[in-house]
């Protein structure tokens, strides 16, 4: 799986994270993807925060 | 991996907590029939940018749709309100459109939200509105054009939200809130009257500790008469006196309604059998929560979302191999620059401590403790909340070690 992230739309909302921790990651300097190609195991957690960012700032492609 | 025999599940609920629950459902391989019933016309959308961003026009209402995953195979009613809930023949009730009919159903997601407190001194005039939907968004937005002085009734987060959008837009805005501070009762009195400042700072009007008495204008509103007598003029007034949860069409059920729909932990609703499961998610649920040891109805979009995701993996476990959620309730606030952000909850707090930073500067994380223990954590350091989570759910004492 891949996520890519669009930085300028990223609000720092953190809903991402709190869905997907092993994924996203917010701090103070902004969003970080910390695994950019993570295991399908996490398809659902991943489908979940890009559903759920509320500025659509996050892409997961299969 | 689902063990039911469900077969023909009713989800009833069409925002972030129904939505997520119906996909939930497809994802973890149920294959039987899906129902989703929306009271409103719309594919589901993001609540969270309509006292922010699409109020104040900086995203278009194409910007706030709900992203589709994948196509959720499922019979998606909208516009449609459920009107009652027959446990004995296992049937929801609905009216949509001008039809009535009925759905039967083996497993129930109730995830119906919270509707808005309208003004309670009965009717109104003109130009007073409350804000909920997208369309009330956009209702409003569209009187913004003229540029009405405008009054904003209640100091919760929906409130002060909008009265910061309102003044980022140069508008004039009173903010009337009849407890002593905006955000009052979600912050605390400690930190509350920071935001209190904050609006002042930024221009706003702010009336606290008094009350709204009525309204002047016979088609359209003058002016609101507040409760010490005195009068602000305002061509648009916005309800902000919260919401309450959408459970009227489950009276007589059998379910236990007690603001909300009281669930245990793993979001099944007290009332319901094994016979006829029934789960409940988002604004209208009041989960046990295993950390607070109270049963908490949070309003809070991210909730909503993963509570929704919760119960029907409750559902489909069903209830001998359900699991409890724990997570801990999230919710963020943007008003002017200023982003706040809260883990945990702080209700029924004694004492708070400043644990990082700069109050004076908005750069600062708060911790709440109760009985010892840090129970929620408060920043306005961006996303720094997260780096207590374990604090928080391990119950550490208050107050917390720094963490990195």
């Amino acid at each position: 799986m891949k996520v890519s992230v669009d930085l300028d739309t990223c609000d720092g909302n953190g809903v991402c994270m709190s869905i997907c921790p092993e994924v996203f990651e917010v701090q103070e300097d902004g969003l970080h993807v910390l695994e950019e190609e993570p295991r399908t195991e996490l398809r659902q957690k991943l489908i979940g925060a890009e559903v759920s960012c509320p500025t659509q700032a996050i892409t997961v492609k299969d | 991996m689902p063990s039911s025999q469900l077969r023909e599940i009713v989800v009833v609920g069409g925002g972030v907590a129904g939505t997520r629950a119906a996909e939930t459902l497809r994802q973890d391989g149920y294959d039987g029939a899906l129902t989703i019933v929306g009271a409103e016309r719309h594919a589901p959308y993001h609540r969270p940018p309509l006292s922010k961003k699409l109020l104040t026009g900086k995203v278009h209402r194409a910007g706030v749709d709900l992203a589709p995953q994948f196509e959720l195979d499922a019979r998606v009613l909208r516009g449609a309100s459920a009107l009652k809930l027959d446990m004995s023949s296992r049937t929801v009730h609905l009216r949509d459109d001008d039809r009535e009919l009925s759905l039967q159903f083996d497993g129930l997601v109730i995830a119906s939200g919270a509707v808005p407190r309208e003004w309670p001194g009965g009717p109104v005039p003109d130009g007073i509105l409350v804000l909920r939907t997208v369309e009330d968004c956009l209702a409003i937005r569209e009187r913004l054009r003229s540029r009405p002085r405008i009054v904003v009734v209640g100091g919760g987060f929906i409130g002060a939200e909008v009265a910061a959008s309102c003044r980022s837009l140069g508008l004039d805005v009173v903010l009337v809130e009849r407890a002593t501070s905006p955000l009052l009762a979600a912050l605390g009195k400690e930190l509350a009257p920071r935001w209190a400042e904050l609006h002042r700072q930024h221009g706003v009007d702010l009336r606290v500790g008094v009350g709204v008495d009525g309204f002047v204008g016979d088609d359209h509103v003058e002016a609101v008469r507040l409760t010490d007598g005195s009068q602000v003029p305002a061509e648009l007034v916005i309800i902000g006196l919260g919401v309450t949860p959408a459970t009227d069409w489950l009276g007589g059920s059998g379910l236990r309604v007690d603001d909300g729909v009281v669930c245990d932990a793993t979001g099944i609703a007290e009332g319901s059998t094994a016979d006829v499961p029934v789960v409940a998610a988002g604004d209208v649920a009041r989960w046990w929560h295993p950390l607070y040891e109270r049963h908490l109805r949070t309003e809070h979009w991210d909730d909503a979302g993963r509570q929704g995701a919760a119960a029907a993996r409750t559902l489909l476990a069903g209830p001998d191999r359900a699991e409890a959620y724990d997570d801990l309730p999230y919710f963020w606030s943007d008003q002017y620059d200023v982003k706040v952000q809260l883990l945990g909850v702080p209700t029924d707090y004694d004492e708070i401590d400043i644990v990082e930073g700069d109050p004076g500067a908005w750069e600062f994380v708060a911790a709440y403790g109760r009985g010892g223990r840090t129970v929620a954590v408060l920043g306005t350091i961006p996303n720094r909340v997260y780096a207590y989570r374990d604090t928080i759910a391990k119950g550490a004492q208050f107050p917390p070690n720094r963490p990195d």
